[in-house]
């Protein structure tokens, strides 16, 4: 076998396959309103409170559109470099309770975001097809027969989610591993809460996402592809999409051919199964919606959202990194950002803190309500104190965890606890007074196998922070045991 | 264009869920040819300049504040439904999700 560059899905695809990958994201848009209606855009409310006949499709109900909707799914057209275009809303029909009117107001041929891309975090740009409004469906509970979908005896429908402003967004088939797809999933995750656009949660199912997979040997045409659904976290997302890479090529290779189809993915059994072969487009019969207007954003209106837009994760991730000297794709980097502690982690190491403390207490320390409001000098301080040597590390995340909580200064919160570093020489006098007075134990963790000496380091450990009243480094202090008995 | 085929007919009408009797299909067929021959005439028209019309009006950007208003219809709608259960609409069982 000759040696060659491992191809992203080396671990998961059979020799010489590649899989090829585009994913369709639902969100739900952070209005105080549904789209066509004045009834709120509420998660979790009793079964139909938020109805009217616009969105029970009562006749004589007519659509008035929100203008929030709008003015959130172009903010989102531009954070995803797409042209925002002049657009009209459609008709796609079908016949489903969960759409009260037998067809869904949503976009066609004139959508109003066309042709952005997003940049993930490990490198690769993935085009944005289009980025549309729509209008949410309903929600079935299928009833009877446990609750399982195939045996419901009837179902129980509400309406509540009933034309919710949705931004469906269409990427190229541009990933290659469900890592990228997760990552992709991710970051437009961050984009659409930097933005205010939706508040993205997969769980509550404001943000769906379905993924389009195929196969094919490399250098060969893309083969077939296959919608998965149900996909209820970034978690599920990459599981599905290797499960059906692998089912496709495991078809392929006993001879038999890959049907176009939506599958569903079954999250318990880790498995996908066939949901139904998909309408063709045609059997929609969309076509334009007499009762809207078409929207013509000026170029004025879109300066204006552009100024607005406020600076995006992939641009803070790179601030960050260049200001600690790391990659942008640091843990540290990444999950500053995530928390909204960029800006924190830069002033600090700004003020001469140390890059690297910063990073790890952002990412170990720092997961807390309340981290946002620490005074950036005060952080700064408390990383000086640390490398300066004034507090052992174990004893900086407690001094940390206090000036969250109570929005004190490093030294005198360390002060108040009594917290001086043990300096070695004092933990070396501990340390040789603990192995003469326990000469028996220090024999077997000497020479002991790794679980007899993991259970003793645990002894030795214990006896140091309680002669040292909990000053001691605990690293050192491990360290400095290991030394001893020459590990 | 203006030719219509019975299995073209059948498809359309799967499609708005009406079950048709040949009887129908048979007299159906012709009338919805007649209507497509129609628009076939104004298709054969030169309209190359044009433009595509999606509304008869020249208004563009009408939209409302975003502004909650309780409808409260809940229970009088839910009342005139075939039927109801736990303040949802009760309907047959669907297998499937939605197309
Ligand atoms: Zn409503």
């Amino acid at each position: 076998m000759t040696p060659s560059t491992p191809s992203p899905n080396a671990s998961v695809l059979p020799e010489g396959w590649g899989m090829v990958i585009g994913l369709e994201v639902h969100c739900e848009l952070a209005t105080a309103t549904k789209l066509f209606c004045c009834c709120p855009n509420h998660f979790g409310d009793q079964p139909n409170a938020n109805t009217c006949p616009t969105c029970l499709g009562l006749p004589g109900s007519l659509p008035m559109l929100n203008e929030q909707a709008v003015e959130l799914a172009m903010r989102l057209g531009r954070a995803l470099n797409c042209d925002v275009k002049r657009s009209v809303f459609s008709r796609k029909n079908y016949f489903y309770p969960d759409q009260p009117k037998d067809y869904q107001v949503t976009q066609y041929d004139l959508p109003t975001n066309l042709g952005g891309h997003l940049d993930l975090p490990s490198g690769p740009r993935i085009g944005i097809t289009r980025a549309h409004i729509e209008e949410d469906t309903g929600k079935l509970n299928h009833v009877g027969g446990g609750g399982r979908i195939h045996d419901a005896e009837h179902s129980l429908v509400d309406y509540n989610r009933s034309g919710v402003p949705l931004v469906e967004i269409v990427s190229e088939a541009d990933m290659r591993s469900s890592e990228q797809a997760k990552e992709y999933a991710n970051e437009l995750r961050a984009i659409l809460l930097a933005t205010g656009v939706s508040d993205a949660k997969m769980e509550e199912g404001s943000m769906r996402v379905d993924a389009n997979v195929s196969v094919h040997h490399l250098g060969e045409p893309w083969g077939t592809r296959c919608e998965i659904k149900n996909l209820n976290s970034v978690r599920s997302l990459g599981r599905a999409i290797d499960h059906e890479a692998l089912r496709q090529i495991d078809l392929l290779t006993n001879g038999e051919t890959v049907r176009q189809e939506t599958r569903h993915w079954d999250e318990a059994s880790g498995r996908t199964g066939t949901l139904r072969v998909k309408e063709d487009a045609d059997d929609y019969r969309y076509f334009p919606e007499p009762d809207l207007v078409p929207l013509e954003p000026s170029a004025a209106d879109i300066a204006r959202i552009d100024a607005a837009l406020p600076v995006l994760p992939g641009a803070r991730r790179a601030a960050l990194a260049e200001a600690a000297g790391v990659p942008a794709t640091a843990g540290g980097v990444v999950m500053a950002v995530e928390r909204g502690l960029d800006h924190l982690a830069r002033a600090a190491i700004g003020g001469g803190a140390d890059a690297g403390r910063v990073l790890t207490h952002v990412e170990h320390n720092l997961a807390v309500d309340g981290a946002e409001t620490l005074s950036p000098e005060r952080f700064g301080d408390l990383v000086k104190m640390e490398t300066g040597g004034e507090l052992t590390a174990t004893q900086a995340k407690t001094v940390l965890a206090e000036m969250v909580a109570t929005g004190g200064a490093p030294a005198e919160i360390a002060q108040a606890r009594g917290f001086e570093a043990l300096d070695s020489s004092a933990l070396e006098g501990i340390i040789d007074g603990l192995i003469a007075a326990h000469g028996e134990e220090w024999e077997q963790f000497r020479s002991g196998d790794d679980k007899a000496r993991g259970k003793l380091s645990g002894f030795f450990m214990g006896k140091v922070m309680q002669a040292s009243s909990g000053q001691a480094d605990g690293k050192a202090a491990t360290a400095l045991l290991r030394r001893k008995a020459g590990l | 264009m203006a030719s219509l085929s019975r299995e073209e007919v059948v498809h359309v009408a799967t499609l708005a869920r009406l079950e048709l009797t040949d009887e129908q299909i048979d007299t159906f067929t012709p009338q919805l040819a007649a209507i497509l021959a129609n628009a076939a005439d104004v298709e054969a028209l030169d309209l190359d300049d044009v433009p595509a019309t999606s509304h008869p009006y020249p208004l563009t950007n009408v939209w409302r504040p975003d502004v909650v208003r309780h409808a409260g219809v809940r229970d009088a709608v839910l009342a005139a439904a075939p039927a109801a259960q736990d303040g949802m609409f009760r309907v047959p069982s669907v297998l499937g999700d939605a197309p």
